[in-house]
């Protein structure tokens, strides 16, 4: 090699004297047989996590979202029947391969117990609490009732609601109060807890018993209703 | 099995007599004694009560069998360097707390057990970082103490307050606010167990000053992992069985070793694996010395600087055997072109490695070794792979590593690694800094053995050689030479550590392969930037063989070819620190090279070719 050259390299066939492979995968790393390409959709779903009941843990979870780019779509964390434990119910919205890696990195945290992600007919609730202008009075406990709402606070001006259910209930419940003039809104995250004998979350070692857990949600909820 | 791996046993079945295995002299505290209950076993002298939070500390280290601590002094911490005055624990004083991470570090990679670092709260904290984010970033065990400010002050902006578990949770394994004075033995002795079990990495336990400080009798229980904390040892065997099969159907199998080989004490087993079955092995960086370079299946380094045959074995492979390696994307390149034929069987002790980057096949979550010995038996007959090996016999001879270096030239990189390489022993360890000569490091030193290869692979930190290269020294035998092959970028960012060499005399031979360069990035530029070396040229460095005198160091420097053979012996012979100056070829390129995303199998091999 002369002077000018030295920066040149090594020996050997060029790129496009070499054979290449045919095959190639998807951006999830996943083979792609040409045939049956599958492509995984985002979808939303419940993924509830019960963790030990100490400082740090709830930024422990977050960060990791934030950190590996999960997309969340609401977060809730309360207390359960066991004092040093928490759950914490996350609504993610991810493709399958997304759902199963958020699964595995929660679990690798050291103060997380258990990880379920719920079956889709499991029980979700969240609330809201609608602040509406009060000039109609009687049609804005029509609509309130239409959607099992309940008049939490009122001032000549201004009526509050609490609603609670679905996701969707509380966007339509909202949606229709919207003709009112809405003031302000306070929005919780989904709760939610499998359907029958089905523990949400169940570690090996607890004793939380399906019985139990069941009585929680009107424990969270209690004290709303003294509103 | 080996040591380590023998000592691994689930969370449900840790009894303390694990902590014999660890250190059979230390006294066994027993779970449901109380503090005040407890007696040292007769005859041993260490084994006095503890009277405060620190003493705690420093007895926790003690019965998980911690030899050498490496930190810096400060306020927050004093109670625990205190406590440590009347300990048989070595510390080692460092010069930079990241120095102090990087020795830790460096010492876990050789010996297998966690490093320990030490570091006052504020700046000692936030200087350990780097050295933390590196272990967790390549798995590395260690261990991190923190002073923190008194709790009472916490949260009050108080001098040397930094919010050290919020700044360390996204780098560490699990990190701890030790809240109570009868508790935190205990969280050390957890951390020292979480930063070893399962798969490695660093963990943290940050001590308010108040804590350390105030009396307790309270003695830590044994290293033990917390009950939330599982990891499997064994792979489903169904799942074994369906790999076996694909192995034994395989045309064009390789192994594909990473970091986790090595950790995991499978070096061995994956070596007798690939030899009676006859399959080329590609390793990761990580792994380099998991599987022996000379060997005629080693087919050495894959990804962006590997070897072209290693790229061409990972790209055209119908089948590979993945074991501990998370598949970085220095060594897949672009996704769509890794391996893009293969079965994937991975085996991996974190589930979250499973199809995170790369679609797994056959998933086999479980302990290295142990998998792998499950393939062993599982595995009973060899591939039809004939045509297969001569093909990779083919591509190591077309794409070979030879290169030119001729006499009346600067002196060639590579040519200095082989000489360092030629002169010391089999088992000597080899830590770098991060660019070329890393690089170099890598292609042209013949690695054969586990634990002689140390540097930081997935952060990529320069500065890392020179402390690593003292935390390698303390855990090497005495008869393996550690050789830090830096660059002069690399050397300039934590050379203050000569002084701790010196001062604890560690016989360490640092070769500096000094381009006056930013090199990688200058050769980038090059290939990317139109040549447009921006902030990558220094046009002057300082004379490192003068600096290493002044230290106390010895200093050497090389010009020319007929100076290297003999100042490398000159240097080794040196029974403490040495520093040789080699002024390389300024211009000396890394290649092959996949630029970033890249095809592997498209490798260049010189710059024309990017
Ligand atoms: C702490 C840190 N800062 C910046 C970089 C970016 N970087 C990567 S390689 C490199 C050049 C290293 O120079 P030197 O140590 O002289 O090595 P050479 O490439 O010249 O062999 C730089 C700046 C890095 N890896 N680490
Ligand atoms: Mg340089």
């Amino acid at each position: 090699m002369t002077d000018g050259d030295r920066r040149r390299g090594l020996d050997g066939p060029a790129p496009d004297e070499r054979p290449t492979p045919t095959g190639r995968r998807n951006e999830q790393g996943i083979r792609i047989d040409p045939a049956v390409e599958a492509t995984h959709e985002p979808r939303r779903t419940v993924i509830s996590t019960l963790v030990e009941h100490e400082p740090g843990v709830l930024s422990d979870v977050s960060g990791l979202f934030s950190r590996r780019q999960f997309n969340i779509e609401s977060l809730t964390v309360g207390p359960t029947t066991d004092e040093d434990r928490a759950r914490i119910t996350l609504v993610v919205e991810e493709p399958d391969p997304g759902i199963d890696q958020i699964k595995k990195q929660l679990r690798k945290l050291v103060p997380v117990i258990s990880v379920r992600e719920l079956e889709s007919d499991a029980m979700r609730r969240e609330l809201a609490l609608v602040k509406i202008d009060a000039d109609e009075p009687a049609q804005v406990s029509a609509v309130a009732d239409m959607y099992d709402g309940k008049t939490v606070d009122s001032c000549p001006e201004t009526a509050t609601i609490e609603i609670t259910g679905s996701r969707q209930k509380i966007d339509a419940a909202i949606e229709t109060f919207e003709q009112f003039g809405i003031r302000e809104i306070d929005r919780t995250g989904t709760t939610a807890l499998a359907r029958g004998i089905q523990s949400t979350a169940a570690p090996a070692s607890t004793t939380e018993s399906t019985a139990t857990e069941a009585s929680q949600p009107q424990n969270q909820y209690a004290p709303a209703d003294d509103d | 099995m080996s040591e380590r791996a023998t000592s691994v046993t689930p969370p449900e079945e840790q009894h303390d007599d694990q902590n014999q295995d660890q250190n059979p002299d230390a006294q066994q505290p027993q779970r449901d004694t109380e503090p005040d209950e407890f007696s040292a076993p007769a005859g041993e002298t260490r084994a006095e009560p503890v009277t405060t939070g620190a003493e705690s500390v420093v007895r926790a280290l003690e019965n998980a069998g911690v030899e050498y601590a490496f930190g810096v002094q400060g306020g927050a911490i004093m109670p625990i360097y205190d406590a440590l005055y009347d300990s048989e624990i070595r510390h080692v004083t460092m010069a930079h707390e990241q120095g102090a991470a990087h020795a830790a570090d460096a010492y876990g990679i050789v010996s297998g057990e966690p490093g320990v670092c030490l570091a006052t709260s504020g700046p000692g904290a936030t200087n350990l970082v780097t050295g933390i984010a590196d272990a967790d970033m390549d798995s590395d065990p260690m261990l991190a103490l923190t002073g923190q400010v008194p709790t009472e002050l916490v949260g009050n902006d108080a001098f040397q307050e930094t919010d050290t578990t919020g700044v360390t949770t996204p780098v560490t394994k699990d990190n701890t606010f030790a809240a109570d004075p009868d508790g935190v033995g205990t969280d050390v002795s957890e951390a020292f167990a979480l930063a070893r079990e399962g798969r490695p990495g660093p963990t943290l336990v940050d001590l308010p000053k108040d804590v350390t400080n105030a009396e307790t009798d309270a003695e830590p229980d044994a290293p033990e992992t917390p009950d939330t904390y599982e990891f499997t040892e064994e792979a489903d065997p169904e799942i074994v069985a369906a790999a076996a099969e694909q192995i034994e159907t395989a045309n064009r199998p390789v192994m594909l070793l990473g970091g986790g080989v090595i950790k995991g004490e499978a070096s061995e087993t994956c070596r007798e694996f690939a030899i009676e079955h006859e399959i080329p092995v590609v390793t990761t960086m990580p792994a380099i010395g998991a599987f022996p370079e000379d060997h005629e299946l080693a087919m050495e380094m894959a990804g962006m600087h590997g070897t072209g045959y290693a790229n061409m074995a990972i790209t055209h492979c119908d089948t590979m055997i993945a074991v501990g390696t998370r598949f970085d994307d220095r060594l897949t390149g672009g996704i769509e072109t890794f391996a893009p034929d293969a079965e994937i069987i991975h085996v991996d002790i974190d589930p979250a490695e499973i199809s995170k980057n790369i679609h797994a096949d056959y998933p086999l979550v479980g302990d290295a070794d142990t998998v792998v010995s499950q393939l062993a038996h599982a595995v009973e007959r060899s591939p039809q792979a004939t045509k297969w090996r001569a093909q990779c016999q083919q591509w190591k001879s077309d794409y070979s590593m030879a290169y030119d270096a001729p006499e009346d030239e600067p002196v060639r990189p590579e040519f200095v690694v082989e000489a360092l390489d030629e002169a010391t022993s089999d088992r000597a360890v080899v830590t770098t800094g991060v660019g070329q000569h890393q690089m170099w490091a890598c292609q042209y030193w013949t690695f054969t053995e586990p634990r002689t290869w140390v540097s930081s692979h997935g952060l990529g930190a320069m500065g890392y050689g020179l402390p690593a290269a003292i935390g390698a020294r303390l855990a090497a035998d005495d008869d393996q030479e550690v050789v830090c092959i830096d660059g002069d970028g690399s050397f300039l960012m934590t050379l203050q550590g000569l002084s701790v060499a010196v001062r604890e005399n560690l016989d360490i031979t640092v070769a500096v392969l000094n381009n006056e360069y930013i090199g990688m990035v200058r050769q980038w530029q090059d290939a990317f930037f139109e040549g447009r070396h921006s902030a990558s040229e220094y046009g002057w460095t300082p004379e490192f063989d003068t600096i290493a005198e002044a230290f106390g160091a010895t200093g050497f420097r090389i010009d020319d070819y007929d100076e290297v053979a003999d100042t490398i012996a000159a240097a080794l012979s040196e029974d403490g620190p040495s520093v040789i100056d080699v002024h390389i070829d300024p211009q000396a390129n890394v290649y092959p090279m996949v630029p970033s995303g890249g095809d592997n199998g498209q490798f260049a091999l010189a710059e024309d070719q990017l």
